[in-house]
């Protein structure tokens, strides 16, 4: 690639090989949007604080509004798509089914990617 | 086919007819239709559309409140590699005549015309491929200007000498009751709406005791998740599609058209899920600006509005209103006289329909034989204020209910007594002169009474740390004259789907509508499709705004789906050779008293001679309106239903730093029947936690109409760490005689009452009467220090 402002990366996405070229500036959810046709993730406030645009990197949620493409070179990313496995929804996306864990769903991804991280860290959460 | 047009009674319900079953669908907590999609994240938005060959488009605001545009320099940003074209006012000019939108009052142009009015004002638009070239070509547009007197308050405002905002004033034409209004100038009263009932002077000479305050609410807005969002192309031979995040596809076909002028049929408005609307999206946002520039450059053209742009786009009024209020000794309320001056920003959006159809509910749910309400829609030099979940209802609340335990304190009445007293009744007049029916206030105060355990003793806390509680009504009338169309499809195959305008913003509508349907049509309602919003196959509605859609497209389904139904059964009856009046739809099929049954699929074989063919049921719902008298505000029908929403608060407040903690919520309403109960609840909760924001943190801060913090990061909105842990709702259902299965509206009726409820709970712990909102940690301690005469700094 000789535009030195582009570099290609690739990285696992949703249990996948995958590989992109991705400008310095451009972030996770761009790149999730053009190249990969994934919109379950979502920029909102553009502050990384609304939680529309979570994905997880090598295990931890992140803000893919904010976090640059270019850093996940290398790493394991999961987003909304990835978690269900073939049509069978995660138990945490069952839940919030089962629950109506949901309104207009913009932001419900986050909510459940984070549950997702929160329940892998803390099996059994206290309010603390 | 004409379309019945009249509400339908519900069959008679005699035991021996076949036609009489419960309810199997309607008033079920039926999941949502649309779960899997929202949790899988694969559900629609219009934000994911990507057009073949689109360009993004990035808005240059102005930088100033008020001022005359001296030059346009695009230069710098025409040279940005990338950049496919820089459009400005001249650019506009060249598609559209009169570019000057809006539904009450053609003032917005789609571009900055030779003056901007306020900060954040869209003067130019940038194109590229990449939506970062298009940004940096924005930034680097050059404008000079020259500098108004500008005007923010909209009291000061009002003032015959305050700094003009629009030369003239230009009503739409949409509502023939502003017409007069055309041509005005020298002012920025975009509406004065007045009601007058009885003598208000004669009723404060019998009162025993006359109270009189001021009450404000600032500026707050949408905060919809999914931004505003629009994307035009063209599409030959002469169409123009727009695809685009909208409450009111149908008003977006006829005002593109009208700007264009085109005829309406060459104009396709569509929509999807939209991730939150709340009045945010209602009207023009976008959609004019995105069709003019796919014009000009024929290609499909998209404009994502970012957090901050949000903003400087659409806001809640900010209102002043000050209510005296002469009662009785025993509480009775005699007079009550209301001046709102609703602040609208520079462009009047639906703002002067904000101001009358919410203002002349400005006396609140009393009984009052003296009232006179004045509302003033007032143009300042802040971001235009449109809709905002509510309509304008929760600032007269703030002030209504604020000063009802007021005068109850001072009466030494308890305030659920107070209301009680004064309560509207049915059959009672409203300050209007509409006579009530169809809603019982009675009962939200009893529901609110239990969940509060009202009669017990409460423990006010000791110290530092106080507690209170407090509680709140609030009324609303749905907006009237609207209409709503409907079309119901049963194909060849015996799968139906519903065609409406209704969109689903995150309300559960396409549940709702659906269940109506399938109870009609004996079907479940998981098999029902609700074909979202497309002008060129669905027909006209409003809007969905303002709690209307489960009781105006409610009916208009109910009366197609019970066209087609009519039909399926003539079908069988032929079959069958026995009358209709003997046939049910029930299970997917037509079925005989005497047990001969045919499927949907069987009736459309025995129709078409084929596995093909449509019946198409159509319905159509205009409830009857008449308009109020403009020098009086009367009207013996002013509305379809009302809507009362009440709730009780407990908080606790710390005296040492002013914070507020509402350990418990109450929202009861009054919802005529709930179609989907688990849903009225969301809806009402919901409503509650966004009012919740209002009153206790959110408010747009200004400085020289600059927001000060327009991004999520300065302005907060609720997360879950603020909700009371004692949250819940109280659906209160009384059957509304023409509601659909006796359903109303309740989107909006959780926003009522929250603010005056938890204020009053204030005012209960520690004795502090607080005017404005929100009751930031600030407000309060300044307020608990000047009332202990040891006031604050700046305060002293």
């Amino acid at each position: 690639m000789s535009d030195p402002r582009l570099r290609t990366i690739t990285f696992t996405l949703n249990g996948r090989p995958a590989r992109a070229t991705v400008a310095s500036h451009e972030t996770v959810v761009e790149v999730l949007q053009r190249d990969f046709g994934l919109f379950g993730a979502r920029e909102s406030c553009g502050q990384g604080l609304c939680g529309c645009c979570t994905v997880i990197v090598d295990g931890t949620a992140v803000s893919g509004c904010l976090y640059l493409a270019a850093f996940i070179d290398g790493t394991t990313l999961v987003t909304i798509e990835g978690l269900s496995d073939r049509g069978t929804l995660h138990p945490i996306q069952q839940a919030f089914l089962a629950k109506t864990g949901f309104q207009c769903g913009f932001c419900t991804p986050g909510f459940i990617l984070m549950t997702k991280e929160l329940l892998e860290r803390h099996p059994h959460p206290t309010d603390e | 086919m004409t379309p019945p047009t009249a509400p339908v009674a519900p069959p008679p319900e005699t035991s021996d007819s076949p036609t009489v079953r419960t309810l199997r669908e309607v008033g079920r907590s039926v999941p949502r239709l649309e779960g899997t999609a929202k949790v899988d994240g694969s559900v629609e938005y219009i934000y994911n559309l990507r057009l073949p060959g689109m360009l993004h488009g990035k808005i240059h605001r102005s930088s100033i409140a008020h001022g005359r545009i001296v030059r346009i320099d695009t230069s710098a940003a025409l040279a940005v590699e990338g950049v496919h074209a820089v459009f400005t006012a001249g650019d506009v000019a060249t598609l559209v005549a009169n570019p000057y939108y809006g539904p009450a009052f053609h003032d917005q142009p789609i571009l900055a015309i030779d003056k901007v009015r306020h900060v954040g004002e869209p003067v130019a638009v940038a194109l590229a491929t990449d939506p970062h070239v298009a940004e940096e070509a924005a930034n680097l547009i050059e404008v000079e200007y020259e500098p108004l007197a500008a005007v923010f308050d909209e009291v000061a405002a009002a003032r015959p000498d305050a700094p003009v905002v629009h030369d003239v004033l230009k009503p739409a034409g949409t509502f023939t009751d502003l017409k007069y209004l055309g041509g005005r100038s020298g002012t920025n009263v975009a509406l004065d709406a007045r009601v007058r009932r009885g003598d208000v002077a004669r009723g404060f000479a019998e009162a025993d005791q006359v109270f009189e305050h001021t009450f404000r609410t600032g500026k707050v807005i949408h905060a919809t998740f999914e931004p505003i969002v629009s994307l035009a192309e063209v599409t030959a031979p002469n169409g123009l599609t727009i695809h685009t995040a909208s409450q009111s596809p149908s008003f977006v076909r006829t005002e593109i058209s009208r700007l264009l002028g085109w005829p309406e049929n060459r104009v396709r408005v569509r929509t999807a899920f939209l991730g939150g609307g709340f009045g945010a999206k209602l009207y023009i946002k976008l959609e004019a600006l995105v069709a003019v520039c796919a014009l000009l450059v024929r290609k499909p053209v998209r404009i994502a509005l970012t957090m901050d742009e949000q903003f400087y786009t659409i806001t809640k009024h900010g209102a002043t209103v000050r209510i005296k209020t002469g009662v009785k000794n025993d509480g009775r309320i005699i007079a009550r006289e209301v001046e709102t001056y609703w602040n609208g920003g520079a462009y009047a959006d639906i703002g002067p329909r904000v101001s009358q159809k919410s203002g002349f509910t400005s006396a609140g749910p009393y009984d009052i034989e003296h009232v006179a309400l004045d509302n003033y829609a007032v143009y300042t030099n802040e971001p235009p204020a449109g809709a905002l979940r509510g309509f304008g209802i929760s600032q007269l609340v703030w002030a209504y209910e604020r000063q009802m335990d007021i005068i109850a304190h001072a009466l030494t009445i308890d305030p659920l007594e107070l209301r009680r007293r004064n309560v509207l009744r049915a059959g009672r007049p409203h300050a209007t002169g509409t006579i009530i029916g169809g809603m019982e206030i009675d009962a939200v105060l009893d529901s609110l009474a239990e969940r509060m355990e009202w009669h017990r003793p409460f423990d006010r806390g000791t110290g530092t740390i106080r507690r209170g509680r407090g509680l709140a009504i609030g009324l609303k009338a749905a907006i009237s004259p609207t209409t709503s169309t409907a079309i119901v499809h049963v194909y060849g195959d015996g799968s139906c789907a519903v065609h409406c305008g209704t969109v689903d913003m995150g309300q559960a509508s396409d549940t709702a509508l659906a269940q109506i349907a399938a109870e009609v049509l004996g079907i479940a309602t998981e098999s029902v499709r609700v074909v979202h919003p497309d002008t060129d196959l669905t027909p006209y509605d409003m809007a969905t705004l303002g709690s209307r859609s489960t009781y105006h497209m409610g009916n208009a389904i109910r009366l197609a789906a019970d066209d087609a139904r009519t039909q399926l059964l003539r079908i069988a009856g032929t079959a069958f050779g026995t009358e209709i009046v003997e046939l049910d739809c029930r299970d997917g099929a037509i079925v005989s008293r005497a047990g001969a049954r045919m499927t949907f699929r069987e009736a459309m074989l025995a129709r078409f001679a084929m596995q093909a063919g449509t019946v198409v049921g159509v319905g159509a719902f205009t409830p009857s309106y008449q308009k109020p008298d403009p020098q009086t505000g009367q009207s013996p029908d002013i509305t379809p239903f009302w809507m009362i929403g009440g709730a009780g608060a407990e908080i606790s407040v710390d005296c040492e730093t002013g914070r507020i903690e509402v350990t418990k919520l109450v929202n009861a309403a009054d919802v005529g029947a709930a179609i989907n109960p688990a849903s009225v609840e969301r809806q009402l909760t919901g409503a509650a936690v966004m009012q919740l924001g209002f009153t206790l943190f959110e408010a747009m801060n200004f400085s020289d109409g600059q927001v000060l913090n327009a991004s999520l990061a300065d302005y907060k909105i609720p997360g879950l760490l603020d909700l009371p842990r004692d949250l819940t709702a109280a659906v209160v259902e009384v059957p509304h005689e023409h509601g659909p299965f006796g359903a109303k509206g309740v989107g909006e009726t959780g926003v009522f009452s929250p603010s005056p409820a938890i204020a009053n709970a204030l005012y209960d712990a520690v004795g502090v009467i607080v005017t404005d909102l929100p009751l930031t940690p600030e407000r309060v301690l300044r307020a608990i220090r000047a009332m202990e005469n040891r006031p604050l700094g700046t305060d002293a």
